[in-house]
């Protein structure tokens, strides 16, 4: 008997054994890879949502990956809401808080959890696409926002009905950048994203330039001259991008066209616009007046530090950009002004609305009304929008507060003090010129295309802008 | 009783020993790879499915992305086979010399890199290779004279950062597997060599390698896979799948972007059995080549 209890123990840590034999094995020899695989999901997307989610502070997002609170009401309806940037979960918190505040009858309480970037969209997709799992509200970073926004109103619920009555003071062309196809508007947005020049005033003052004297391009390229004599090649007027397709995006708007043709489409990007940019930029690089931007564009370690190092004197990019300066450049503090930007020809709009983040409301929501209802006050009412600016530091959309002194021009306000001129007074002033591009299903194929290919043999291998637009089209007709 | 019977069956033992490894297999390896076939067929877009037949394969066919990515995947693999093989051979050699000191230490030293995350040295490595002139590869060459360099944007100096980063990381991996071969190599055959008045080069031609080769076939076909589906390497070099005319995008690389970052689930499939096929053909051919085959059926 005690032999034949030995041999069942033996046979079942034999078996036992084996069992543990399998698991490590398969993460010996299949892999390292399985194991890198996993850790670069939670790790690369801190990364990735600084280069990538063109917003302000991610910093946060990436500190603290999976950080959860619940806040609100315990009586009133619970709801999920996910985002990747931990400071707009913060920022929804203190709204939730006035919003149960104002309507006792319709509290709520809402778990919010933060995600590193691409995780949390991908997590969104797939619950999504089961029909299970998904939150009541998320944010979504506009680059992903077309993949979201494919399955209209089986996925999503239309805000179209809560935004009404901030809808007169709401930047329109922003609510249609989180317009699905059916023409419903599917995402609360968060700021226009205006896009301005950024002047190093105190350096070109050094050298005997006036940056508020530069209207046109060709204004532009004289100014580039003469800095580039003044300072005997040392500092270039600019750095034009090879992984990002700003430049390009301003100059469609200058000139009113758009590269993805719309929903309708189809998508054309031999454009006027996008042919006489790149030539410019081959010319400014020919005549040593611009740099290309270190590492691709301005947005990035060594774009910040290419700053810093005073190589380059202006540059155009979106409001949201200020954050940049606040949190990676604070030395360059009160060099730098904010200007309209050159345009082409007299009479032309001098901005476009580039990045952003859009909320969408599931229909998996317990309450989908009632969560259209709050993000819309959270985000697009005054009182949010002066939340987003104080905390967020963003040209909001709702532009009833651009006019309210008391708050654009507040003197201990980080941003107001920062910078030269006051970033509310410039967006005043382009307020009726600020483009918008579409951005469709083709625009992740577009943009990719462009920042791979296309910009690198324009800028880096001098190639034809024809031959390399022809060939860009090429590609992207062949995803159409 | 009939439980007693079952348990003690010599007919039944083996397959219960071999069920749990066959049930994760067919669960985790099977399963996926029947509906990875079964995708490959279809347009998965949000909402509904399609079939669509061969049109994700033809698109393949005239996809030069794809093709960019095929012969970036390919000429990885060569690369890191050329390197692997031969130098973790040699440092094993010298692990297992006599000659060495601190044998323990210099282990340790080639094996710590692949303890480490990828996502921390990939991250590391893109910072070294950053074309900035503060970049320590350009402060290196900057000193040496030669200039800066835009290393990650040019498709020779793009390879070599993706080599390197591979050959920092499995060097002292490949050793070890070496290094247990050599352990196996019985030393009366050095001893008698030896007698017979055999150089250091001679046992090492003769005796070494033609006994090593078992695990230098090990080691070629893991390779042989490794550099085909190759992707955090560059993932983490170029921070995401996109690089510069598309230098550093490998085929899983583009799996994912297609299969992931566009939600072309139908389209990623394609692209991985494509992955699948190619690497099946190139082992089959070499283990036939090297004879593995042939001494099995003996």
């Amino acid at each position: 008997m005690k032999k034949k209890l030995l041999a069942t123990i033996l046979s079942v840590a034999l078996t036992a054994s084996l069992l543990a034999g399998c698991g490590s094995s398969a993460s010996t020899s299949g892999a390292d890879n399985a194991a890198g695989t996993d850790v670069a999901t939670e790790e690369e997307t801190g990364e990735d949502a600084a280069a990538a989610t063109e917003e302000g502070e991610v910093a946060e997002g990436e500190a603290a990956p999976d950080a959860v609170t619940t806040v609100g009401d315990p009586n009133g309806t619970h709801m999920e809401m996910w985002s990747f940037v931990e400071l707009h979960n913060t920022f929804y918190a203190s709204m939730l808080e006035k919003w149960n505040a104002e309507n006792p009858d319709r509290t709520i309480e809402i778990t919010f959890t933060t995600y590193p970037y691409a995780d949390m969209h991908t997590k969104l997709l797939t619950s999504l696409n089961a029909g299970t799992g998904a939150p009541d509200f998320c944010d979504v970073e506009v680059g992903q926002f077309p993949n979201v926004v494919a399955g209209v109103d089986t996925w999503l619920y239309p805000l179209d009905e809560a935004l009404t009555p901030y809808a007169g003071d709401l930047v329109q062309s922003r609510l249609d950048v989180y317009a699905g196809a059916d023409g419903k508007h599917y995402g609360a947005p968060t700021h226009v994203g205006a896009t301005v020049m950024y002047y190093n005033a105190e350096l070109l003052e050094s050298y005997g330039i006036d940056y508020t004297t530069i209207k046109t391009w060709d204004d532009y390229t004289a100014a580039g001259e003469k800095l580039k004599e003044a300072s005997n090649g040392e500092v270039c007027l600019t750095s034009v991008d090879t992984a990002g397709v700003d430049w390009l995006w301003l100059a469609m708007s200058e000139y009113g066209e758009d590269w993805t043709g719309g929903f309708e489409g189809p998508a054309n990007v031999q454009l006027e616009s996008v042919k006489n940019m790149l030539t410019m930029q081959q010319g400014w690089l020919d005549s040593d007046i611009a740099m290309v931007s270190p590492d691709g564009h301005v947005d990035l370690e060594a774009g910040f530090q290419n700053i810093l190092d005073g190589n380059i004197a202006s540059f155009p990019k979106a409001l949201w950009y200020m954050s940049r300066f606040l949190n990676y450049m604070p030395e360059e503090a009160g060099k730098w002004a904010l200007a309209p930007c050159p345009i082409f020809e007299e009479g032309q709009p001098r901005s476009v609305g580039i990045g952003g983040t859009g909320t969408v409301v599931t229909n998996q929501s317990s309450d989908p009304q009632l969560a259209a209802d709050f993000i819309a006050y959270a985000k697009c009412s005054e009182e949010g929008a002066k939340g987003i600016w104080e905390t967020l530091g963003f040209d909001v959309c709702n532009s009833a507060m651009w006019t309210d002194e008391s708050i654009t021009h507040a003197p201990n306000n980080e941003y107001v003090k920062f910078f030269r001129t006051n970033p509310y007074d410039i967006l005043n002033e382009v307020k009726d010129e600020i483009g918008k591009i579409s951005v469709v299903a083709i625009s992740p194929t577009i943009n990719e295309q462009m920042c791979n290919v296309t910009l690198n043999d324009v800028l880096e291998n001098k190639m034809d802008v024809d031959e390399a637009l022809q060939a860009a089209q090429d590609v992207i007709s062949l995803e159409e | 009783m009939k439980i007693r019977k079952f348990l003690y069956s010599q007919r039944v033992a083996p397959y219960v020993f071999v069920l749990p490894f066959i049930l994760s297999f067919c669960f985790f390896w099977i399963y996926p790879l029947c509906s990875t076939i079964v995708m490959s067929f279809q347009d998965i877009l949000p909402t509904r499915t399609e079939w669509v037949g061969l049109k994700n394969y033809k698109k393949l066919l005239i996809d030069t992305t794809f093709h960019q990515a095929v012969i970036n995947s390919f000429q990885y693999m060569l690369l890191t086979i050329l390197l692997l093989i031969p130098f973790p051979m040699a440092f094993a050699v010298m692990m297992d010399s006599r000659l060495v000191k601190a044998k323990g230490v210099w282990k340790a030293f080639l094996y710590l890199p692949a303890l480490t995350s990828v996502v921390i040295s990939g991250t590391l490595f893109r910072l070294m290779f950053s074309e900035y002139s503060t970049g320590q590869l350009n402060v290196i060459t900057g000193i040496l004279g030669l200039g800066t360099f835009k290393w990650l944007k040019v498709k020779a100096t793009g390879l070599f950062a993706l080599v390197m980063v591979c050959c920092w990381r499995w060097t002292g991996v490949n050793m070890l597997y070496f290094l247990s071969g050599l352990k196996s190599i019985d030393g009366a055959l050095y001893e008698s060599a030896e007698i017979d008045g055999a150089s250091a080069i001679q046992k090492f031609r003769f005796i070494t390698i033609p006994l090593l080769k078992p695990t230098t076939i090990y080691v070629l076909t893991i390779s042989i896979y490794a550099g085909l589906a190759m992707f955090m390497e560059s993932y983490m070099l170029w921070a995401g799948p996109d690089s510069p005319n598309n230098i550093g995008l490998t085929i899983v690389g583009y799996l994912y972007k297609r299969g992931i970052t566009k939600n072309q689930l139908g389209y990623g499939s394609a692209v991985g059995l494509v992955l699948l096929a190619i690497a099946l053909v190139i082992n089959v051919v070499q283990l036939i080549l090297s004879g593995t085959f042939k001494k099995e059926e003996k």
